[in-house]
């Protein structure tokens, strides 16, 4: 959808119209990012009401707080996907704490556990974002590859592209996607500057 | 601040750069950037050392060499090839017979390879030669490493159906936190839930859905008439009636290209290819026919959607979403700014008009009861609106009919009563109670007689009773008059021309 490259303008915009207090640009802001922010926290908490949840609280929090937003630095999606991220997986430690808590006294394996849950759920979503997010030749390679299983050559074919390149897509697309795995900072979730 | 960019996280300074771009530039830089890729990759691809993403592979790669053979005993280096993603932690079971005489490629070729062997995607002799070289290549077995861990990575989106009342809930929920400055007005409330209801039926269609064939349904004169057409063109259609509000509103109207000559579409994936102009001549005449006003093309809906359908040399394809969002999306904002007060310009329907605030409500309802086509030829479950929506609706329904019954009248199509009793303008009148039973329902008393007249109890002659979506499906001529599934008590005529003309409410 050609929505996904909007140029930044969009999102500076949006960012004006929601600190002037304009209803319909919340409407909007959600119509975008609505199923970009439920995704994300169903791939991380794993249940829709909880998904749910962390949905009203992202939107409030744009809505709240409309100047946390800098546009210089960088796409409003990437910022809402941080917020969403750090939200659920805050939500996830809580109620993996409190479900510990109330099995009785933390074992050190259990509290392992926890934390191997809260790394695996986090990059599951990295991973989704980064999909999202990559150019769309990219993703249409990979689309192709895996999920549709055509070898390369058909995939180039299909993709009306050089064999060469469609290898140059595949390989180049998992380099992007293996990055989910770094920096998923065990213990703590990513960092997010000036949101809260 | 800094931290913002942390999602996703950079792995190093080459892909933090990828990252950033990739967000931030349209397809086209993408593929200059593509480009100068490309042009910097070759030193890198020739020599194994010369690379900054493969780890800390040191092992002897050098181009074109021969690699010296497997040892035998040696714990495979590398998860499986991808039979399944649950395979991954397995260890290497004997390369694939490779057919006669194992393949030669050089180091470059097979590290290009990687990603399509991650994937599984090579034909069994790259595949064999592949692994042939990960045995010996350290750089290369790590990056087989990581790209294969990637693929597991590779996940079917979730599922985009969000429950369309999570969209009510989050706004609400927002608006109650931090009142709006600029709120959206009351009455299109609707048009808002509606459109997006719509589009999110949209988000997941395929082609087939998008193509698949809808009949459009309404009710002209004593009967039932439709139109075949596809769920693209029940959505081409909405965004070419939607343009009547658009145009009073000032804003461009949609069919502006198709009416001035321009190139039909700025749309989409149909103007590659729409180079034949046979179909040019008819159509373009088509929308000047009822051209009013100055510059807009103020006409019936019926004849703004023909020209519309007309003008795209293809039939209407996926690529009619964007500007019909963009169109509701920008009727939202606007209505938000110049409100519905007295100053504004009413709607013109080529026929008719509707005040402003009306005419949001009139095409709400249209988006629903389209969006129910577009449902029912998918076979989609799609709800009716929301109780307060469904209830202004069905207001403007009933405000409607006195007029309606009028002008039936003076077609010769509703009874010239007898027994017609007329009153002066403003006072009451001979009336039916026209009860909506439902969450979206409630009473109205309609004067028979005179659109000048005032509803009044103590004059009632008749009285019908319909389910909430019962009457609105007879209101958008989806049910005939004579189907309804009503409850009457009293004077039959008065009866029988209500439900006519509230079938004859409906029109393309």
């Amino acid at each position: 959808m050609a929505k996904k490259d909007a140029p930044p303008r969009w999102d500076r915009k949006m960012q004006q119209r929601l600190a002037r207090g304009e209803a319909a640009a919340l409407g909007e802001l959600y119509d975008r990012f609505a199923s970009l922010v439920h995704g994300l926290a169903h791939r991380v908490l794993g249940d829709e009401r909880a998904a749910d949840g962390i949905t009203r609280e992202v939107f409030a929090h744009v809505w709240e707080h409309p100047d946390a937003y800098d546009p210089k630095q960088g796409p409003l999606r990437t910022w809402v996907a941080s917020l969403t991220h750090r939200l659920a997986v805050q939500r996830l430690r809580a109620t993996e704490t409190a479900a510990l808590a109330e099995a009785g006294p933390g074992s050190a394996e259990a509290t392992e556990e926890l934390e191997r849950r809260v790394r695996h759920a986090s990059v599951a979503a990295r991973a989704d974002y980064i999909v999202q997010a990559m150019p769309a030749p990219l993703r249409a390679a990979l689309e192709l590859a895996y999920f549709q299983r055509r070898d390369y050559r058909q995939t180039a074919a299909d993709l009306g592209v050089t064999e060469d390149e469609a290898r140059r897509r595949l390989r180049l697309g998992l380099q992007l996607l293996s990055t989910a795995h770094d920096s998923a900072a065990p213990g703590a979730p990513p960092e997010y500057g000036g949101a809260a | 601040m800094s931290g913002e960019n942390v999602f996703p996280p950079p792995e190093d300074g080459g892909n933090e750069e990828d990252m950033k771009r990739d967000e931030e530039k349209d397809e086209e830089k993408d593929e200059k950037r593509d480009e100068r890729r490309r042009q910097e990759r070759p030193p890198e691809e020739g020599g194994a050392t010369a690379s900054g993403d493969d780890g800390d592979g040191d092992a002897p790669s050098g181009p074109g060499g021969t690699p010296p053979a497997r040892e035998p005993g040696r714990p495979p280096r590398i998860p499986l090839p991808r039979a399944s993603v649950e395979d991954s932690g397995l260890p290497l079971p004997p390369a694939e017979p490779a057919g006669p005489g194992p393949l030669t490629l050089e180091h470059p070729v097979l590290k290009s390879l990687l990603g399509a062997w991650a994937l599984a995607a090579c034909s069994a002799e790259e595949t064999a030669a592949v692994e042939e070289h990960l045995g010996d290549c350290g750089a290369c077995a790590d990056e087989a490493r990581r790209l294969r861990e990637a693929v597991g990575l590779l996940q079917r989106p979730e599922s985009l159906d969000l429950d369309p009342g999570l969209r009510t809930r989050v706004l609400d929920g927002c608006l109650n936190r931090r009142p709006p400055r600029i709120p959206v007005p009351v009455w299109a409330a609707s048009y808002d839930a509606e459109t997006a209801r719509l589009d999110a039926l949209l988000q997941d269609f395929g082609d087939a859905e998008w193509h698949a064939p809808v009949r459009l349904r309404w009710f002209r004169g004593e009967g039932a008439t439709s139109r075949r057409t596809t769920v693209a063109g029940v959505i081409a259609h909405l965004l070419a009636v939607d343009g009547l509000v658009a145009l009073a509103l000032g804003l461009d109207d949609p069919l502006a290209p198709f009416t001035t000559g321009d190139r039909p579409g700025g749309n989409g994936e149909a103007n590659g290819t729409n180079e034949t102009n046979e179909a040019d001549e008819t159509h373009k005449g088509h929308g000047r026919d009822g051209a009013t006003g100055s510059g807009g093309t103020v006409d019936t809906p019926a004849r703004r959607t023909e020209s519309f359908w007309a003008g795209s040399h293809f039939p209407p394809t996926r690529s009619v979403r964007g500007p019909w969002r963009e169109q509701t999306h920008a009727l939202v904002r606007t209505v938000s700014f110049t409100g519905g007060g007295p100053g504004t310009m009413p709607v013109s329907y080529g026929g008719f008009e509707l005040p402003l605030r009306d005419a949001m409500l009139d095409r709400a309802f249209e988006c629903w009861v389209h969006a129910e086509d577009i449902a029912e030829a998918v076979d989609y479950p799609y709800a009716p609106p929301a109780a307060r929506h469904l209830h202004g609706m069905i207001d403007l329904a009933a405000r409607m009919l006195p007029e309606t019954l009028a002008a039936r009248r003076r077609a010769g199509l509703a009874t010239p009563s007898r027994t017609r009793h007329l009153v002066t303008a403003g006072r009451p009148g001979r009336s039916l109670r026209l009860e909506i039973e439902g969450s979206g329902g409630g009473e109205w008393l309609i004067p028979l007689d005179s659109p000048g007249a005032v509803g009044s109890a103590d004059h009632e002659v008749a009285h019908v009773a319909l389910d909430d979506v019962e009457f609105c499906r007879l209101a958008a001529g989806h049910v005939s008059p004579e189907e309804a599934a009503a409850g009457q008590l009293g004077d039959r005529e008065a009866i029988r021309d209500v439900l006519f003309a509230a079938a004859s409410l409906s029109r393309m």
